[in-house]
């Protein structure tokens, strides 16, 4: 079967992957333990994890051997959580805001 | 005709995509269970992101401090106070496990069944451990430090519901998670899957790596924001 073929990685691959997702999560850790603050530390952080998350998803789950057909069911409809997450965003924002305002009034 | 639809078939990109949905046949060529793990984990990619999405609202609107993380999950180990140190064995335990989990696919579809079922035996077992180590930090929290969905002494009340929300529905994902990989690791071993092929356990494998791929965020944004 064609799905078969599609398996046959070398056990290598994986163990780098794995080592490599260890190295990237002792660095978002690292960010942590020296206590990086402000735009630098929540850019590491997010840095990390985009590329840790990237790889599960490309070498583990094995999406970069999927066909666009389901690559498109996949990470199509989660455009609608970005703008979720840009709205709520916004939101907080002005909440927030307005609950200072109140306590100086 | 079967080489012309070979043919058909192997074309990716945006023709293919035009084949696989104007052709009469099924969609997606992959088994059934698969496409349905697949349609399960978006649903449940939606659900962690409006409680991750809810978590950024609260903490955005909030007046109160909230508590300093890194502190609240900090451990003494033979007296030197590290800070965080449990979420980080958690996070690599959760990381082996899904390389544990990859290579027992891949030899499943070898099929070694042998080495396949060790593998998901060991994936289990670190996944076990991961939800035991959980169940020490909420212990911990609740009745060392005080939180309480309600409120807590260190910080904004928020802060307990978030926590217990977030990670208790993740925890019940990894603990759905040992049950499966135990169930399928005990079949792989009898040989039930000699036969129909090993497809099963690429499917386990999808959702496994998806609550490892769940906890990388909650790990950045809850523990290191």
């Amino acid at each position: 079967m064609k799905q078969e073929v599609d398996q046959q990685h070398p056990i290598s691959m994986y163990l780098k992957v794995w080592l490599l997702l260890f190295v990237l999560s002792s660095f978002s850790y690292m960010v942590d333990y020296f206590q990086f603050q402000g735009i630098l530390r929540w850019s590491l952080i997010l840095v990390f994890m985009f590329v840790k998350a990237a790889l599960i998803l490309i070498v583990f789950m094995h999406v970069k051997w999927e066909r666009l057909a389901m690559k498109l069911v996949i990470f199509l409809p989660p455009i609608a959580i970005v703008v979720l997450i840009s709205l709520m965003y916004v939101e907080g924002d002005y909440i927030h805001f307005n609950r200072l305002a109140s306590f100086i009034n | 005709m079967t080489t012309h639809k070979k043919q058909e078939e192997q074309v990716d990109g945006w023709q293919g995509v035009v084949n696989d949905w104007s052709a009469e046949k099924e969609n997606f060529n992959m088994p059934w269970g698969k496409l349905m793990m697949w349609i399960f984990l978006l649903s449940d990619t939606f659900i962690f992101s409006i409680f991750l999405t809810g978590y950024m609202n609260v903490r955005l609107s909030n007046v109160a401090l909230w508590p300093n993380v890194s502190e609240v999950f900090s451990l003494t180990i033979a007296g030197q106070h590290i800070p965080l140190i449990l979420i980080a064995i958690m996070t690599f335990i959760l990381i082996t496990s899904s390389g544990t989990m990859a290579m027992a696919v891949n030899f499943a579809y070898r099929g070694d069944r042998q080495k396949a079922a060790l593998l998901l035996a060991i994936t289990a077992f670190l996944g076990l451990s991961f939800v035991g180590m959980q169940a020490f930090e909420w212990t911990k929290l609740i009745v060392e430090e005080g939180i309480r969905p309600w409120g807590n002494p260190v910080g904004a009340p928020q802060f307990g519901a978030i926590f217990f929300m977030i990670t208790g529905f993740h925890g019940l994902h990894v603990s759905a998670g040992v049950i499966l990989l135990a169930v399928i690791a005990k079949r792989v071993r009898q040989g039930r899957y000699d036969k129909q092929g090993f497809q099963i356990v690429e499917i386990v494998g999808l959702y496994w790596h998806f609550v490892d791929l769940v906890w990388v965020f909650i790990f950045a944004f809850f523990y290191l924001w």
